[in-house]
């Protein structure tokens, strides 16, 4: 009988190791019955199958945007206006423009908005039946249709003031973006050891003085990466700005005015049977796919800031 | 309750003289909604010495400590009934800031709980939410040396606060809270998360510290208390009706005689090592 140290039952793979196959022990360490053997191999082409076949539709996406796109990239699509049909040429500087008016809008809008609800649910309210109302209220927004905040900003901005504009496309992202900013700021807040608040609190600072000065800045790369978050999942949505901003063919003239923005600028040319705007659409579709990147790599680094 | 009885008579026998006196608690209990944490404690903070709170745990220390500056405020259910003035004011008056009154007593933590910013900006905080005008590189400075941190981070005054070893953080705490000069420091535990070498540093910072300052200091460590203070007060903990424990004060009295000669039983078996 031949001893065989005990790692050797492990290493029945590697050629040339495996001790004769004599004794009963050793029938017992590797007998895999093929039966055993198929199914594993099986369940791993399964698996390995399925992550593939996942990533497939991210790179074919990507694959498509990156080519048509790059091919008629050039400067003059961040200079020129939207050409008309069966004109060459031309650029989206209008759409360009409008994204950035439209964005910075929701943002100045959703962002101190879910910072001080998240303040209120987490520093002042924590555990009250009104907080866990609150929760409840921004889990169902964050569920909302991105079309339903659409027709909310519709209801409320466009009927009342009496056409498209900026500031409606503005407030419709607000609305998708606040549960973003909201969740993550309050996680951010969460994540803050109280033992840091009391001894602000110990100094003798009012609430005040400890949320703003002590709490909220420990808990910025949170929030920072909720806001990048939430422009990411903005930047991308169409259904929502449709009926609030519009179109416009031209540069709008004030935030008043209906506004392109490059999600309605690819809907728009993507469906047009004229190859040049169908061209416009990819370049389009490649600088918000490369902006929402950029974003996310942003929203990374700064949570990789985090003090606790 | 005996042993109440004789305790608040052994105070008031050693009355220190009302000017001397920096805090005082006349019949105070806490209460975290219907428990009650603390019973009926009569006792005087003499200025200047240091103030020793000795005992096993849920007695009742910390709860105490804690009322002192109002910090028990921050929870909810918490109560205080009785009375507990400064400086002969009523802390708990329907008129007094909470807010101002953490700003002349100050409170070091049981855990080093420096704020995540710079070390420079962990001292200057407190400084200047209090309205401090001067020369606010000289007070952080001045607050360092007196917290015996200066030498190892006066290099490094831009380094993160939680970069520093625990020793160095609980100093650095400390060191906050003289720059805010309050006239009493609460101590609340403060070695019990350090090594015994930052626990000795911490130590004779305190000796340094009490010609300055009124303080008193909650502890598990009798040794400790018996090198640092110079009054020392037991609390002990004792199952009242259904079964909810609540801390009493057992005795209070110079350090030496506390350990040398204590008057009540359960603080002789306590100091000897028979319990807690």
């Amino acid at each position: 009988m031949t001893p065989s140290p005990p790692s050797d039952h492990l290493s029945d793979t590697q050629p040339g190791s495996s001790p004769p196959n004599t004794s009963v022990e050793s029938q017992f360490a590797y007998g895999v019955s093929p039966g055993r053997k198929a199914f594993g191999a099986f369940m791993t082409t399964l698996v390995v199958g399925c992550a593939l076949l996942a990533a497939l539709p991210l790179f074919s996406i990507l694959w498509t945007v990156i080519t048509n796109g790059v091919a008629h990239l050039s400067p003059r699509v961040f200079t020129e206006l939207p050409p008309p049909p069966m004109v060459d040429g031309g650029g989206f500087r209008n759409a360009l423009m409008g994204t950035f008016w439209v964005l910075l809008l929701a943002s100045l809008i959703s962002v101190p908005f879910g910072i001080l609800v998240a303040v209120y649910v987490s520093e002042f309210a924590r555990d009250s039946q009104f907080s866990k109302f609150v929760r409840f209220g921004i889990n169902v927004l964050s569920g909302v249709p991105s079309i339903v905040a659409g027709l909310f900003s519709y209801g409320v901005v466009v009927l009342l003031m009496g056409g498209f504009s900026a500031w409606a496309g503005g407030v419709a992202l607000a609305v998708l973006m606040l549960p973003i900013v909201e969740r993550t700021a309050e996680e951010g807040l969460k994540s803050i050891p109280p033992e840091i608040r009391q001894g602000a609190i110990g100094l003798g600072a009012t609430n005040f003085q400890t949320i703003s000065q002590i709490v909220l800045p420990s808990a910025l790369p949170f929030i920072a990466t909720g806001v990048t978050l939430s422009l990411a999942r903005a930047i991308g949505e169409t259904a929502p700005l449709l009926f609030t901003a519009l179109f416009n063919q031209f540069d709008a003239k004030s935030l008043s005015d209906p506004t392109a923005t490059l999600s309605v600028l690819i809907y728009n040319f993507s469906t047009s049977p004229f190859q040049n705007q169908k061209d416009l659409a990819w370049v389009a579709s490649l600088l918000v796919i490369g902006i929402i990147l950029v974003i996310s790599i942003v929203a990374r680094r700064i949570a990789q800031r985090q003090a606790f | 309750m005996q042993n109440m009885q004789s305790s608040t008579s052994r105070t008031s026998t050693n009355a220190i003289a009302d000017q001397a006196v920096a805090l005082r608690a006349e019949n105070v209990s806490v209460y975290y909604g219907a428990f009650q944490a603390v019973r009926n404690v009569f006792l005087d903070v003499p200025k200047n010495q240091v103030t020793a709170f000795i005992g096993p745990s849920g007695c009742g220390k910390s709860t105490l400590l804690r009322c002192f500056n109002r910090l028990n405020d921050l929870v909810a259910s918490a109560r205080v009934d009785g009375k507990i003035s400064f400086q002969g004011r009523d802390l708990y008056a329907r008129d007094m800031d909470p807010v101002e009154v953490r700003r002349r007593i100050g409170m070091v933590f049981q855990k080093p709980n420096p704020f995540p910013k710079s070390i420079y900006d962990n001292i200057a905080f407190g400084a200047r939410i209090n309205g401090f005008r001067g020369n606010m590189d000289e007070l952080v400075e001045r607050s360092l040396r007196s917290a015996a941190l200066w030498d190892e981070v006066k290099d490094k005054l831009n380094q993160s606060g939680l970069a520093l070893s625990g020793g160095q953080q609980q100093r650095l705490c400390i060191a906050r809270t003289i720059a805010i000069e309050p006239e009493v420091i609460l101590m609340d535990e403060p070695c019990s998360a350090l090594d015994p070498v930052s626990t000795l540093r911490v130590e004779e910072l305190m000796h340094s510290l009490k010609e300055q300052f009124t303080m008193v200091i909650v502890t598990h460590n009798m040794q400790q208390a018996a090198r640092v203070s110079d009054m020392t007060a037991f609390f002990n903990a004792e199952a009242g009706e259904g079964g909810s424990r609540f801390g009493y004060l057992v005795e209070y009295n110079k350090t030496q005689d506390i350990f040398s000669s204590p008057q009540q039983q359960e603080t002789h078996d306590y100091v000897s090592g028979r319990f807690g």
